[in-house]
């Protein structure tokens, strides 16, 4: 090796957009904020899958039982694909999951609120999952190796999550005026929390520019929610439906949508552990946890045994 | 490729075979306590869309990989290896079939 | 009887038993052990609720009333369902959840694997597909019988007091009545007697090698031909059917 400055090699594969890959030298933050970044976003997809979970058994439909069951399972899979790319770093899954339950991780605000009826499998597929594929697109181009493949594969099998939410919308907003209500009330209470699901604004984003400059993210929380408004017009416009928001308007010197200024106070408040459902998602991952263990410390004893067995024969 | 030891069994790399005759490639990683379960996990985790039609699981502690400092010892004696090519030769014009 | 109402009958009873045990499998959909696990049960679900769709949308066009898949679902009662009483039985632990999708899983196998003979066509079909999908779940959770049985001792205690709870639940599976005779008649049907003692096979086997005992309680609880259910599973659909039967003109 002519070259030992690590530092210098470092930047010179962001320059030149190479992947930064697990063995390759990386400066200590860059490792931090990619583990708290990944684990976040895997926290995200398997608390995700506890609000729509609670809809499978209720599901209206086989058909739409069977879609809903698949779409949570993908969120699972979701989870799965970035905890082992967070483990690329040298951090185990336990570590990952302690974090959660013991709440020094994060995960997406968006989860703690609660999904009251159907409508809300609509507006969740529709708005949050809109949101989320936003960032998600954008992170396939991130710059490390194991995350970046981790969201290609994501992405694909996300496509169709977005579809069924507003599949589920479209049914409601054109079926009886008791369905067309609930689509309503649905859109009126995920709109402002999925807007806020971008995070604070540029200003305010703590981590932003450190994503940025080590091109892990590589656009700002307001231009994604800014995207995301311009895009979502029309879809409300088709179903019908009203976005609650009377500051929205468009603005044609600037080509794109005005819109209100989400509750940051409700925001920080969620984040802190104040959402209708902080506890009540958390508990049940702790749950899901400690009941497994054994079943866990079963398995290994087994595999125990057979490597035993197989070496003594 | 992490050996962090913890209680959700060690971590298994997979390679999916996409239709029969192409190589394996590796598709991403899993937990599971055996090679049953490894194999099982394998294929519900990554074949949920028809993806393989044949499937290897290979613990992560098993695999030996190069370092980033092997780049250049490793791969760059090779760039200059011309003569591994079809192109270096030149065969004259209306010599078929070669 | 009629051989189309011993038919219409035949496919509720097959398609009752998907639908039902697709229905608590995906109760642990985010809940499982761990999360390879999850993914693995939400598949075998999945399997599950996709054969229930085809055999319940044949049962419809068998009656021949216009009722749907969805009819058939969300709008009978209690004393309407055919299912067998061993797939409402509640989840319990993840032992007893293995156990009773094992259990069910030999007898689905060797019952499908008889099914793919009939002489009705779209049955043999569904037949067909379904013996691939059982085959993988057969094999999830006798491995997963063995891990137990021969795991720790709690897991060991676990999965024989599951095997102990649910073993009067198994002589149902075998019952026939005049729907039976009559579809056997016709080549339609599977006689039962016929896979008893391959599902007995498999069973003894697998509980072997994983170090457990047969239960000796030999008294068989029964009742679902007749759709006479144990309580549990009233509570199963008043939960499933709720939203549907709210807004019965409602398209979903």
């Amino acid at each position: 090796m002519e070259n030992t400055n690590f530092e210098v090699v470092f930047e010179d594969k962001l320059q030149r957009n190479e992947m930064i890959e697990p063995k390759d030298w990386m400066p200590d933050n860059y490792r931090k904020h990619l583990i708290r970044q990944i684990s976040q976003h895997a926290h995200s997809e398997i608390i995700g899958m506890l609000p729509e979970g609670n809809w499978i058994s209720r599901a209206p439909s086989l058909r739409a039982k069977m879609v809903l069951l698949a779409k949570v399972q993908d969120e699972g899979g979701h989870g799965l694909y970035l905890y082992t790319a967070a483990e690329t770093l040298g951090i185990s899954r336990d570590e990952l999951l302690d974090a959660l339950h013991t709440g020094k991780a994060k995960y997406s605000s968006i989860f703690n609120y609660p999904t009251l009826t159907w409508a809300d499998i609509g507006a969740v597929g529709w708005l949050v999952d809109g949101a989320a594929i936003m960032n998600q697109v954008m992170l396939q181009r991130t710059s490390y190796g194991p995350y970046s493949r981790a969201m290609i594969r994501i992405c694909k099998e996300e496509s169709f999550h977005q579809r069924q939410g507003y599949e589920i919308m479209c049914h409601l907003a054109f079926g009886t005026p008791a369905q067309k209500q609930m689509a309503q009330d649905a859109l009126n209470r995920w709109w402002w929390p999925t807007l806020m699901m971008f995070g604070p604004t540029d200003d305010k984003s703590p981590n932003s520019a450190n994503a940025v400059k080590w091109k892990i993210k590589r656009e700002s929380n307001d231009q994604l929610r800014q995207r995301f408004v311009n895009q979502t017009i029309s879809q409300t416009e088709y179903l019908g439906l009203t976005i609650p928001d009377k500051d929205l308007k468009w603005n044609e010197e600037r080509q794109a949508y005005d819109f209100g200024t989400p509750d940051w106070t409700e925001f920080e408040n969620v984040i802190k552990g104040n959402g209708p459902c902080n506890k009540e998602r958390i508990t049940a991952r702790v749950k899901a946890h400690t009941e497994g263990a054994w079943v866990r410390e079963a398995a290994q004893a087994f595999a125990d045994k057979r490597k035993e067995s197989a070496v003594a024969a | 490729m992490s050996n962090t030891k913890d209680t959700q069994g060690p971590i298994w790399e997979v390679f999916l075979q996409r239709k029969s005759g192409q190589p394996f490639v590796h598709c991403g990683s899993l937990h599971a306590f055996d090679k049953e379960m490894a194999l099982q996990n394998a294929r519900d985790l990554y074949t949920r869309r028809g993806e393989g039609t044949a499937i290897w699981v290979v613990l992560s502690s098993a695999i030996v990989s190069s370092s980033p400092e092997d780049i250049g010892p490793f791969f760059e004696p090779a760039n200059d290896k011309v003569y591994r090519h079809p192109t270096f030769y030149q065969i004259p014009e209306g010599v078929k079939h070669i | 009887m009629t051989i189309q109402e011993a038919l219409f009958n035949y496919c509720l009873r097959l398609g009752d038993n998907s639908l039902i045990l697709s229905q608590r499998l995906s109760e642990w959909t985010s809940h499982g052990p761990f999360l390879e696990e999850d993914l693995a049960l939400t598949n075998i679900a999945l399997d599950m609720l996709g054969q229930s769709k085809s055999l319940l949308d044949y049962a419809g066009k068998v009656e021949g009333a216009g009722r749907m898949e969805d009819d058939l679902a969300y709008f009978r009662t209690e004393r309407e369902f055919y299912n067998t009483l061993l797939v409402e039985q509640p989840n319990g632990d993840y032992a007893k959840t293995i156990v009773r999708q094992f259990l069910m899983d030999a007898f689905d196998l060797y019952f499908y694997q008889e099914l793919t003979k009939s002489k009705d066509a779209t049955l043999a079909a569904i037949a067909a597909k379904s013996v691939k999908e059982i085959t993988y779940h057969l094999r999830h959770s006798s491995s997963w019988v063995e891990r137990f049985g021969d795991g720790t001792e709690e897991s060991h205690e676990r999965v024989q007091n599951g095997l102990n709870e649910l073993w009067r639940y198994t002589g149902e599976l075998f019952e026939m009545n005049e729907v039976d005779a009559l579809l056997i008649k016709e080549g339609i049907a599977v006689d039962l007697t016929t896979i008893q003692p391959k599902w007995e096979k498999t069973v003894r086997e697998v509980i072997a090698r994983s170090t457990l005992k047969l239960p000796e309680q030999s008294f068989m609880q029964s009742g679902s031909r007749k759709a006479v259910h144990t309580e549990h599973l009233g509570f199963i659909l008043a939960e499933m059917q709720h939203l549907a039967r709210m807004h019965p003109n409602a398209k979903w």
